[in-house]
């Protein structure tokens, strides 16, 4: 915990005791970014297994996913308002600057996170609502509760949060998981170390105030650069999964040899010389593989269900 | 609940509670579409 918990009891008091939050605070504790990445990698596990979904059913597994992850982020808002005081990216978060009470974002979360995991499992099936659960669960409990703020792996093992998505979306389509989802989490899994790490060398000052044992902060920054290397030559083989497991086909796997090699590239840049500049390129660039390596999973079984009528 | 009596606090409860009204009235959709789609059979 931080050692500066009381920046926030003026503000906790204020937003108690008389603030109503607009309509924008409470769509701000949704992370909408963080949530589109989210649904494009659940809506890509939904098109990507072997049975189809009423398109109906499946938007609304879909807009579970999306309201499971902003729920996510509530929660994860509720409980990190003391350090997003301390950090000037989240300083103006509804709860650091006092536009909303504790309480109202705790409740928040748990409506959205109840609510999602019950209509998931209402509408399409409860395997994917379980799975929606344990994403959840996983995010708020394990990642922010117990990893964050204790140890620098903390995004190693809380990354699997973020790559549960695609197999929640599988499963809502099939009932079931696969060795082909399993490839799907396998590659956010191994790919979230290398992004996280890119953006936290050049925020590990922002992480430092807030206490928080970012790799940068507690390893320092040759050890990230030496990481962050090791991280994307294993993204590498783990990239081609879906290519054996048969979710991908002959041009996701050169898609995945050629961004593969340009995310080498891009690590070792950053290994040689941690400036700011070949950070931030890494990080958009890994932005980038992830959404080209999807999209072509998603191409090529569009294409090639096309191909088959 | 404390009574809201600030013109900028009853503004912002009353954009809260047509969000809200947005969203049920989502939901009564989404249970009525979801029903009729397990109802003739045609979910997964």
């Amino acid at each position: 915990m931080s050692d500066q918990p009381l920046v926030l009891t003026a503000h906790e008091t204020k937003a108690a005791v008389g603030a109503v939050p607009a309509v924008a605070d409470y769509v701000a504790l949704l992370k909408p970014r963080v949530m589109s990445l989210v649904v494009f990698t659940g809506l890509a596990g939904m098109i990507l297994a072997p049975q189809p979904v009423h398109p109906a059913i499946g938007l609304v597994a879909i807009l579970c996913i999306a309201v499971a992850a902003g729920a996510s982020g509530a929660l994860n808002m509720w409980y990190e308002r003391d350090v997003d005081a301390l950090m000037a990216r989240t300083r103006h978060r509804p709860l650091p600057a006092g536009r909303m009470a504790p309480g109202d974002a705790l409740g928040f979360g748990v409506v959205l996170a109840v609510g999602a995991v019950t209509v998931m499992g209402l509408a399409a099936n409860w395997p994917a609502a379980a799975l929606l659960a344990l994403t959840i669960a996983f995010y708020v409990f394990v990642y922010t509760i117990w990893l964050k703020r204790r140890t620098p792996q903390n995004i190693v093992i809380g990354g699997a949060a973020g790559a549960f998505p695609p197999m929640v979306g599988w499963a809502a389509a099939s009932g079931d998981v696969t060795l082909g989802s399993i490839s799907l989490f396998a590659l956010i899994f191994m790919w979230t170390p290398p992004h996280f790490w890119s953006l936290a060398l050049y925020r590990s000052d922002d992480y430092a105030r807030a206490g928080i044992p970012m790799l940068p902060v507690v390893a320092g920054m040759r050890e990230t650069q030496r990481q962050i290397l090791i991280y994307a030559l294993l993204l590498v083989p783990v990239s081609f999964g879906p290519y054996v497991a048969g979710v991908g086909g002959w041009f996701y796997a050169a898609l995945a040899t050629l961004l593969g090699g340009l995310f080498v590239a891009g690590a070792v840049a950053v290994w040689r010389n941690a400036s700011e500049r070949n950070a931030r390129r890494l990080f958009g660039f890994s932005i980038l593989y992830l959404f080209l390596l999807f999209a072509a999973l998603i191409a090529e079984r569009l294409v090639g269900g096309i191909a088959w009528r | 609940m404390t009574a809201v009596t600030r013109p900028d606090d009853r503004k912002r409860t009353r954009s809260r509670n047509l969000a809200l009204l947005a969203v049920l009235a989502g939901l009564v959709v989404l249970f009525y579409v979801v029903t009729i789609v397990k109802m003739s059979g045609g979910s997964s």
